[in-house]
């Protein structure tokens, strides 16, 4: 009870993790909305040809991102684009948010990939056949399948993004994990800081996790298919 | 109409048309025949250019479509193409099938899209489904829609990539009455099909093709009962 008071009633500490929470969903949100951005388009990159069926330039793009970004660890991502590529910004979470969304976007451009192939062919043939653009047929008809496919995968990606922001401690932002670790080192009970901001965690997620079970459940039964 | 010039069509070191020279006139309902594997569907994938030809080239009236400067939407959307397994929108409505490329392709508002859309459904039957989703139709249901998403365009061709290969038995008939009575309408109409009983009735001719060449053409009545080509004979002694 002593160890609970000094984690989180003395001085008002609360307040600390709800701020801490607070600056962890202001990064994954705004990284998640770059990232699906970013994501949909490098895969449009990716998996674009030209009329005689070869790889475009774009799609060489788009896999060096993906290659890069899959193959460094994003901690690393983080401190390099703080101190060397936006060593000018003094605003964290915009560095973060820029980081995590370059990051996750590889991520998405891979899964909304998986949901487009998931798609029987024979759809954008029929685009093609009726004289539509390919780019209206993938608006109208192939990304909206393909995010529903998609969608447990992107909420798992989802989730995985919000726990990983837990390193926006290396560029000294106060996200709910450096929040905890700062309130441990200051009651030198690392306990109740540590496990509360754990089950804080456990708990947005479960909260995230029933919301997108009933938006799957929702669009499953809007378009059957 | 459409013309075809010496059409080739390779994948890799399989060469499926081998050289298929063809005129079809305004008016015209050609059915197409063979055994499987004889290339009836690549010739009517290329024929909109849904498979790109390795040689030869093909006409709509002008304009060329091999051209590599040919806008091929353009060309499309004068070409209706009905497919072996409908190809429906699974996203979209009936309603949204239907209207979704006359109106996006600038050819129509969106209320004057929604009025033809109504009434060619009404013309088969369907306009009760027109806010149901493609899963909730049978097969039939399925292939006389993508049948009218197709005609909403206005085409001045209609091809056909044998539309009731993936049928029960017993909805083949009413998509057959359907394309009878596209063709009674004086649609230009190319078909590959299996079935003996609308190529006699509907045809206006009859291309036999094997081995990547049309090795017959004719009218159905001389076709069906005096054909000239061995191959074409065995293929009818062996299905009718």
């Amino acid at each position: 009870m002593e160890q609970f008071t000094a984690a989180f009633i003395t001085e008002d500490r609360w307040k600390l993790y709800f701020q801490g929470l607070g600056t962890t969903m202001e990064i994954v949100l705004f990284s998640t909305i770059l990232g699906l951005t970013l994501g949909t388009i490098c895969c449009l990159m990716n998996m674009s040809t030209t009329k005689n069926g070869r790889p475009t330039v774009f799609h060489y793009i788009a896999v060096t991102y993906i290659d890069i970004i899959r193959g460094t660890p994003s901690v690393l991502q983080l401190l390099i684009m703080w101190f060397i590529i936006l060593r000018a910004s003094t605003n964290g979470v915009l560095v973060a948010v820029i980081s995590f969304g370059i990051n996750s976007g590889a991520y998405v451009a891979e899964i909304i990939r998986g949901g487009i192939q998931s798609i029987n062919k024979g759809q954008i043939e029929a685009g093609d056949a009726l004289g539509l653009s390919r780019f209206t047929t993938m608006r109208y008809v192939i990304l909206p399948q393909a995010f529903k496919n998609a969608l447990p995968t992107l909420c798992n990606e989802f989730i995985t993004l919000l726990k990983e922001t837990a390193i926006v401690g290396y560029v000294s932002l106060a996200d709910l994990t450096r929040v905890a670790n700062q309130v441990s080192s200051r009651t030198y009970q690392p306990f109740m800081p540590l496990i509360g901001a754990a089950v804080i965690y456990f708990v947005i997620i479960k909260i995230f996790t029933i919301l997108f079970g009933n938006l799957e459940r929702r669009l499953r039964q809007d378009a059957t298919c | 109409m459409l013309r075809v010039e010496n059409l080739k069509k390779t994948y890799g070191e399989t060469e499926v048309l081998k050289g298929i020279s063809c005129e079809i006139k305004d008016g015209e309902k050609i059915v197409v025949l063979g055994p499987s594997g004889s290339g009836k569907s690549t010739f009517l994938r290329c024929l909109n250019m849904l498979e790109a030809p390795s040689g030869g080239k093909i006409w709509l009236n002008d304009r060329e479509l091999t051209d590599e400067n040919t806008d091929l939407g353009t060309v499309r959307q004068q070409m209706g193409m009905v497919f072996q397994h409908f190809n429906l929108f699974e996203n979209l409505t009936i309603m949204d099938n239907i209207i979704l490329a006359p109106v996006k392709t600038k050819k129509m508002k969106k209320a004057e899209a929604k009025e033809l859309a109504l009434s060619l459904l009404k013309r088969i039957g369907l306009a009760d489904k027109a806010d149901a989703y493609p899963s909730q139709l049978s097969g039939g249901q399925q292939q006389r829609v993508a049948i009218v998403r197709s005609l909403a365009m206005k085409p001045k061709v209609m091809l056909f990539d044998e539309p009731t290969s993936a049928l029960d038995p017993e909805m083949v008939g009413e998509v057959l009455d359907v394309m009878t009575e596209l063709a009674d309408s004086g649609m230009n109409m190319v078909v590959v099909t299996h079935e003996m009983g609308f190529a006699k009735n509907v045809a206006s001719r009859i291309l036999f093709m094997d081995g990547g060449y049309i090795v017959e053409e004719n009218d159905p009545e001389n076709f069906f009962s005096h054909p000239k080509n061995p191959r074409c004979r065995e293929f009818l002694s062996k299905i009718l």
